[in-house]
């Protein structure tokens, strides 16, 4: 049930948990506790909105930037990683196998303003070795949802 | 003098009823903004990966005919589905015949077994072609009612009370559009022994197998000395969101499947080899996308029943395909009259019971192939409905 309950939560957070429950056929007691007990474990990060932000603000940036860095005694790429994720501009952070190794997403208002924090914060933190930045030009689809509006169903209203 | 079409229309076409969801379906298109829960087909698209695979074929130049069964790849694939799955083999090279959706497989069966004067039991409420079908085929349908108290399905004594010297088969439809009855396997067991001792041929449309909630399908084919005496049709559609690649089998006894291949080679020639192609790739990778999609199903139809019953529409619990079958004794209104006026005032959109037979009557079909929220929302305005007509 925890997954199935995750899998709807994943899809629409606004399910309600009586809903979910007649969905699942389980009690609204037992979803209710489930929920409780995946959020407390933080398998429920949070709920959120997947906002298309190039529908309200046509300059908002963003970049993946592939970061080489070296790896610290004991620590290994932990603490670097921390060093980096706590900046609000960081939108997500990852350890990558490969060509380089941390894969880092930044937002920012302009082209210049994420210039900038990659120059001066993090090209210039102790361990980072090397950026490449690679701006996101458009956006075709994000979190399993198709981005494009055109992608929509259509069937007669009624059919045998 | 003006030239007037209908005198060179045929008798027999004539006098086939229209379909009671086609005059339906004519005022549900002139609204906007419709809440359809009318609608008898999955609200996916198909998945990507089989539209993919397909269209590659035919960049690569897979745009011809094929054999008349047939490509032989995809009935070799749909035998080994069927012996997997059901316990059930055909033999690829004479046993099995693609078609044109299921529809085809339908009508090409009712032609190859029924003479003029033959009778054929069709069980209502039923998807609306069977009986049209025997009718075009020159023969009668005799009609089997189905009631709600035993949950819309057939039992053999219903069948055997309906049969004559002149019943040459029987067409069986679970899990059942309108009603998402199901049989089970005993029930279905006491039937197959009907058809071999009255020596019936049974015509199992079984498109819906794939939706069945709880419990396991039965293929009537399986059953002990019934793979000869069946004519299996299944396709596409309803399990791998299929519905407009129009393609679906009819497996059963070789000399059977042989007149149908004659039928068809004359007015079909072949399924379309690019259906066929995305076919073959549902059978090998749709596995896990079908589930997927199964699995929504059955919650949203936990969700519907339990909100049609929450507002008075007392429904039945429906354990296959996409569809609840609500009573609206409630409404005081006849099927049509509930339908049209649910649509005019609410701009909710559900098919009328008696357009899938008379017994259907004090009906309505709501399809829970829509997604939560659309189910959500007609169900309220048909809540709201209920309220304004109880005055």
């Amino acid at each position: 049930m925890r997954e199935d309950i995750l899998r709807i939560l994943d899809e629409n957070d606004q399910v309600d948990p009586a809903t979910i429950a007649t969905m699942l056929g389980a009690t609204e007691d037992e979803v209710r506790a489930t929920i409780a007990e995946l959020e407390k474990s933080k398998a429920i990060v949070k709920y959120h909105a997947l906002v298309n932000w190039e529908k309200v603000n046509d300059d908002l940036v963003q970049a993946l930037i592939d970061v080489k860095v070296s790896p610290q005694r004991d620590v290994g790429f932990d603490q670097i990683a921390e060093r980096i994720y706590r900046f609000p501009e960081v939108k997500s952070v990852y350890l990558m196998s490969g060509a380089y190794d941390l894969s880092v997403a930044v937002q920012g208002k302009s082209l210049k303003d994420v210039a900038s924090f990659v120059a001066t914060k993090l090209a210039t933190l102790d361990h980072v070795l090397s950026t490449t930045t690679h701006f996101i030009l458009r956006k075709y689809k994000e979190e399993g949802v198709i981005l494009d509006d055109k992608a929509e169903l259509k069937r007669l209203v009624v059919s045998p | 003098m003006t030239f007037d079409g209908s005198r060179y229309v045929s008798n027999a076409v004539k006098a086939l009823p229209p379909s009671g969801i086609r005059k339906f379906f004519d005022l549900a298109a002139q609204m906007e903004n419709v809440i359809s829960l009318g609608v008898g087909e999955p609200d996916f698209i198909t998945p990507w990966h089989i539209i993919e695979s397909s269209f590659y074929s035919a960049e690569r130049g897979h745009t011809s005919y094929t054999s008349n069964l047939g490509l032989l790849e995809l009935r070799q694939a749909i035998s080994d589905y069927l012996e997997a799955k059901h316990g059930v083999g055909y033999d690829p090279t004479n046993e099995v015949l693609v078609t044109t959706g299921v529809s085809e497989a339908l009508d090409v069966a009712i032609r190859t077994l029924v003479s003029p004067g033959d009778e054929v039991i069709v069980i209502e409420p039923c998807y609306v072609s069977y009986k049209a079908c025997v009718l075009l085929a020159g023969g009668t349908p005799v009609i089997v009612d189905t009631h709600v108290d035993n949950g819309f399905r057939v039992t053999a004594e219903d069948i055997a009370s309906r049969l004559s010297d002149r019943t040459k088969a029987i067409v069986l439809s679970y899990p059942n559009n309108p009603t998402g009855a199901v049989m089970d396997c005993a029930t279905l067991q006491r039937i197959a022994e009907l058809a071999k001792e009255r020596d019936l041929i049974v015509i199992s449309d079984e498109i819906y197998s794939e939706l069945t909630y709880e419990g396991t399908h039965t293929c009537i084919a399986a059953l002990p000395g019934m793979r000869e005496r069946t004519v299996l049709l299944n396709g596409f559609s309803k399990a791998y969101a299929m519905t407009g690649w129009r393609i679906g089998y009819a497996c059963g006894n070789k000399h059977i499947i042989g007149g149908m291949m004659k039928i068809h080679q004359y007015t079909m020639l072949c399924a379309p080899i690019i259906a066929q192609k995305a076919a073959i790739e549902a059978l090998r990778y749709g596995e896990e996308a079908k589930q997927r999609m199964v699995a929504e199903y059955d919650q949203r139809r936990r969700f519907i029943v339990e909100r049609l019953n929450a507002i008075g529409l007392t429904c039945f619990e429906p354990t296959g395909a996409f569809y609840a079958f609500p009573s609206i004794a409630a409404s005081g209104m006849t099927s049509e009259e509930f339908c049209n006026e649910l649509l005019r005032e609410q701009s909710v959109a559900v098919v009328p019971g008696n357009a899938f037979g008379a017994c259907g009557e004090g009906f309505v079909r709501c399809s829970y192939a829509a997604s939560l929220q659309e189910i959500s929302e007609a169900v309220t305005r048909m809540e709201r409905f209920l309220a304004d007509h109880a005055r």
